[in-house]
């Protein structure tokens, strides 16, 4: 007894003094990080973080976006500032797809001293990250991370991509431009990219007078989707919404024509993969970021045939892009982080300043504009790239010969 | 719901439940006489896919053989797993041997991951299971309308191994008093390793007929049918055939009629709800322990 | 050694943790890995504690602390989510009435999270206790699926944000709070292990019969472990969830369970101390030191083989099974940290190490001797 009350008395004793010590320090960290705040070029080499899932449940499309960024850095490997010339050296850290490991993986970055970063695939965990970043005042580019919250609240989380609003609303405006007024949608449990797309789908197929006959959902790694998708044959659905991950929608695009379902079959950015085409997949109608074989955006074309050729200098990066060189639209995405970090880099120069700085890097990242492979991009207040376009895309018999989409249509939305 | 619908319900149900039976048998198998839960089964299975598709699409080699070489090497690979992850921890507490299992299950995702990438690969097609099959207004590819097939027919097969060969009594024997049976000098561990050579034969047919209408494989592939089927094994008495082949049809029937009924979204949870609710009443499932012989 | 002497070791050892920790937060910038690894083991350290104490020292193999993990951190969630960002974090489906000016202190809120994981713990402790060991484990683990499915289930859009999680979730403020509430915790787990009711859960452990035969009533002793051990996940799931600022019902999967597990398994079953030492050898090692196996690295033209992403991963996995099938019994068996023991190791490995080498997260649990 004696004993445990000792250990008690030891136990408040500290914790006290950790405690007094908090609200001292605490007043001391805030003054040394105004002092010196972010994260400062040392030397003549710049480094970039590459924040990305390379395992996991998003390891496939992050490993693709990697290379989008490896390829764009290969490119730009240099920048000259002020007279200096700056190498751009890229630390590439694993996320998992898990927002417990992002969070150290992005401040396993930042003390490795990069000045901005580049991802992540998958919005959880660039949301989870997000704050890392902004308390380290180093500015993140997100690359494919589609979902509203990642750069709300959070002034150093940009991006190249449109929103999951935007995308559920073209999708649902291209069915009704198409015709169909009886949609099924279906999404998956805990997955905040696939349920938020979905939702937006719903709201605007509704309020544009069609009609949800059927709202399916599916858990993480499920693989069997036989009953569902009988309930979705049997309510008579036209269409079918269902944004997951590739990995669902291989095992969804071979049941959907097993079952006998006709209709139509749409979904969102993440499709837009090699791994889904298959004579199965004929037919099924996505949005996508940009259009691989779009002849009047120059950018495009020197990209695609540059980093084709990337891709095939080591069978390695042919398996990383599961197993052929057609461009993923996260790959351009990728590259296109990585050109708006080094446009803000580039807009350094001629400035008065001594050393750089990632809140510097941050200032010139909201100015910045240029023509990226997926379009022109300029940031709004939000740090979102400012886009009202997407490219609807589909698979047809020729998509199996040269496994790559054929465009069909750009899809706007007028009231957004 | 129409007539055809039900039915094109019923098949659905009935095709996944009776994958899960497979799956499950390898499950109550080894509890039966390890005691074990044998929690990298579900990536076992995950490996036999990535065995298939290492000899089909990597290396060109005819179905026919293909599958007699995945079957082989699912087989070898848990004979090994069991060598050396399970045979030294047979003495120690079983929480141990548990959390070995843990760890291969573990080790064997990481390893998918590292080998073979996150993303998804095409499971090859094997022809004859893939044609689309109507029978009336219901539409099924052939591996669907064959699982049920196939797993009664291993069942009784499997049941009757044990009943009749000496190598069944023995493992009967084995699951009944461990020491005893080892007294009267039978070979243990020849006796577990026959045991899980059949768990993984089974493992390794139910992924060839999972993954051919469901053609997508990935390191976690394995981790929900194995849950599942785990459940399954549970729900009809871990350690009894008959019960796990129930408990498969059970698990897959009810989930796809909760799916049915528009409430896609809890089918799962319905499942574990199911579970407790039954381990409540017979707190060693269904056909659990004395009520029927296990392995 | 004397007991004097050696509770003047433990209070230096504690204060030396603390000057330790001081020394981290005046030399470390706020986002720094040290830091966030310090509290990201921190909080697996009490996890693995409240874990410990059901299967470690009760006996009672349970699978479901991820479930509990995730009430408790949705609890806190949904009641600190400052006022003035719900509308931003519930911005798809709005904030029900009866949360929208809900906003409570951390501690308070805290407390209530790990109320409610251990409320729920009793309501469904009453019948799942009653199975036996495998039994149990899987109806808890059957438990935790339902939980993680539940709170990212639709009807629940308007509280749990659904599988959009929630996000904005106040930080820890402060670099020594989540160590102050572990802290707390961990000792107030460590009296009721030193209690009446510490060692009735071990003769649980040992042997329920004779522990019935002695007097002890089985289903009140094992649904109080229970419970405490629910109590306390719901915390560790709660500062979790201050860690990460933003949570979904994919952040507490069963891998979860299975990680804190295995931190149990290395720090040795029923050793307190050792689940804290195993908690930061193991963050530090995943999160940190081995983290350079997922690089290429290329020495002079020598590409070093095997490295590529994933790897880490396989590395991780291969140490766990070399630990579990060699090292049975873990870290500390179900020894605690003393200083004997501490002397003894160090005579026996002689000169290699000396105490100063001995981590510093080794000596954290210098409290527990006895």
């Amino acid at each position: 007894m004696k004993k445990t009350a000792l250990l008690l008395a030891l136990l408040l004793t500290v914790s006290v003094f950790m405690a007094g010590c908090g609200g001292g320090g605490e007043e001391g960290g805030t003054t040394e990080g105004e002092a010196t705040g972010g994260n400062t070029v040392e030397g003549t080499t710049i480094k970039i973080g590459v924040f990305e899932p390379t395992t996991g449940e998003n390891g496939g499309g992050g490993m693709q976006e990697v290379l989008g960024v490896r390829y764009a850095n290969e490119k730009f490997p240099t920048v000259d500032i002020n007279g200096t010339t700056y190498d751009i050296e890229l630390v590439e850290v694993d996320n998992q797809s898990d927002k417990a490991a992002a969070v150290t993986a992005a401040q396993s970055l930042i003390s490795e001293g990069v000045v901005a970063v580049v991802g992540s695939y998958g919005s959880a965990v660039a949301i989870a990250a997000g704050e890392t970043f902004a308390e380290a005042q180093v500015p993140a580019m997100g690359a494919s991370c589609t979902n509203p919250q990642v750069t709300l609240d959070n002034d150093y989380y940009f991006r190249v991509c449109f929103l999951d609003p935007f995308q559920g609303t073209v999708m649902a405006q291209y069915a009704l431009d198409e015709g169909y007024t009886q949609a099924a949608v279906i999404s998956q449990n805990g997955d905040d990219y696939s349920t938020g797309l979905a939702s937006y789908f719903k709201q605007a197929f509704e309020a544009n007078g069609g009609t949800i006959v059927a709202d399916e959902t599916y858990q993480t790694n499920e693989s069997d989707f036989n009953a569902i998708l009988t309930s979705v044959k049997s309510s008579g659905a036209e269409v079918i919404f269902c944004p997951s991950s590739i990995a669902t929608a291989t095992l969804i695009i071979p049941q959907i024509a097993a079952n006998g379902i006709t209709a139509q079959v749409m979904a969102g950015d993440t499709w837009e993969n090699a791994a889904i085409i298959s004579p199965e997949a004929v037919g099924v109608v996505l949005s996508t970021f940009f259009d691989e074989n779009d002849e009047t955006n120059t950018v495009a074309v020197d990209f695609v045939n540059g980093f084709k050729e990337y891709l095939n200098a080591d069978p390695q990066r042919i398996t990383w892009n599961s197993g052929s060189d057609t461009v993923a639209a996260v790959s351009a995405l990728g590259y296109d982080a990585y050109v708006a970090i080094y446009q803000a880099l580039q807009a350094l120069d001629g400035t008065d300043l001594e050393t750089i700085n990632s809140n510097d890097i941050r200032d010139a990242l909201a100015g910045v504009t240029f023509d990226g492979v997926t379009g022109a991009i300029s940031f709004d207040e939000n740090g979102d790239a400012v886009k009202d376009t997407a490219y609807i895309k589909t698979i047809t018999e020729e998509s199996l010969q040269t496994s790559s989409f054929q465009f069909v249509k750009t899809q706007t939305v007028a009231d957004l | 719901m129409t007539t055809s619908i039900f039915l094109q319900y019923c098949l659905a149900g009935i095709s996944i439940g009776s994958i899960y039976a497979l799956i499950a048998i390898g499950y109550t198998m080894v509890y039966g006489i390890l005691r074990l839960i044998n929690f990298a089964h579900g990536d076992i299975f995950m490996m036999a896919a990535y065995f298939m598709i290492f000899a089909m699409v990597d290396h060109m080699i005819p179905w026919q053989i293909s599958m007699v070489l995945m079957i082989l090497a699912t087989i070898a690979l848990g004979v090994v797993i069991e060598k050396v992850a399970y045979k030294p921890l047979r003495t120690a507490p079983r929480m141990s041997i548990m959390i070995s299992a843990i760890g291969v299950s573990y080790l064997l995702q990481n390893l998918a991951t590292y080998l073979f990438s996150a993303l998804p690969k095409q499971y090859p097609s094997i022809p004859v299971l893939n044609q689309t099959i109507w029978l009336g207004d219901v539409s099924t590819s052939i591996a669907t309308f064959i699982t049920p097939i196939i797993t009664i027919a291993f069942v009784i097969l499997l049941m009757l191994l044990i009943r009749y060969t000496k190598v069944g009594m023995a493992m009967r024997a084995v699951s009944k008093d461990f020491e005893t049976a080892r007294l009267m000098g039978i070979k243990i561990n020849t006796v577990i390793s026959v045991t899980f050579a059949i768990g993984c034969f089974l493992a390794a047919v139910g992924s060839m007929l999972y993954f051919t209408p469901r053609p997508s494989v990935f390191p976690l592939a394995g981790s929900l049918p194995g849950l599942k089927c785990f459940v399954a094994a549970v729900f009809g008495g871990i350690g009894s055939i008959p019960g796990a082949v129930l408990g498969g049809f059970v698990i897959g029937l009810s989930e796809t009629f909760i799916k049915a009924a528009g409430y896609s979204e809890f089918s799962d949870v319905f499942t574990f709800i199911l579970l407790i609710a039954v381990l409540m009443v017979k707190p060693t499932g269904l056909f659990g322990e004395k009520l029927m012989e296990k392995v | 050694m004397s007991a004097k002497k050696k509770n003047i070791c433990t209070i230096i050892a504690l204060i030396a943790l603390g000057v330790f920790l001081v020394i981290v937060e005046q030399t470390t910038t706020e986002s720094s890995m040290m830091r966030s690894v310090l509290q990201l083991s921190a909080i697996y350290a009490l996890a693995a504690v409240s874990m410990n104490l059901l299967n470690g020292f009760t006996g009672l193999f349970s699978l479901g602390h991820a479930g509990f993990m995730a009430i408790g951190a949705y609890v806190f969630a949904i009641i600190t989510i400052p006022v003035s960002k719900k509308g931003n974090v519930y911005y798809l489906y709005g904030v029900n009435d009866i949360l929208a000016n809900v906003e409570l202190q951390p501690v308070l809120a805290l407390i209530i999270a790990g109320v409610v994981a251990a409320a729920l713990a009793a309501l469904i402790g009453a019948p799942v206790l009653r199975l036996k060991s495998d039994y149990f484990a899987i109806a808890t683990l059957g438990f935790a699926e339902i939980v993680r499915i539940v709170v990212a289930s639709s009807p629940l859009n308007t509280i749990t944000n659904g599988s959009l999680g929630l996000k904005s979730i106040p930080g820890f403020g402060s670099f020594y709070f989540p160590f102050i509430v572990v802290v707390v915790c961990i000792a107030i787990i460590i009296l009721l292990i030193n209690s009446t009711y510490g060692r009735a859960f071990k003769a649980i452990r040992e042997d329920e019969i004779a522990a019935e035969a002695m007097g002890i009533n089985l289903a009140s002793h094992k649904q109080m472990s229970f419970i405490t051990s629910s109590f306390f996940a719901g915390i560790s799931g709660a500062l979790m969830a201050m860690y990460l600022g933003a949570i979904t019902s994919t952040t507490f999967p069963i891998t979860l369970t299975y990680n804190i597990l295995l931190i149990v398994v290395i720090g040795g079953m029923g050793s307190v101390t050792g689940s804290i030492v195993a908690a930061f050898l193991v963050t530090f090692a995943k999160e940190w030191w081995l983290r350079f196996l997922d690089q290429e690295m290329i020495i002079g033209t020598f590409q070093v083989p095997f490295l590529r992403t994933g790897f880490r991963m396989v590395v991780f996995s291969i140490i766990l099974m070399l630990v579990v099938l060699f090292w049975r019994k873990g870290l500390m068996g179900q020894k605690e940290f003393s200083w004997d023991g501490l002397v003894r190791t160090l005579k026996k490995i002689g000169g290699i190490f000396t105490g100063k080498n001995r981590k510093p997260s080794a000596s954290e649990g210098g409290g527990a001797s006895e």
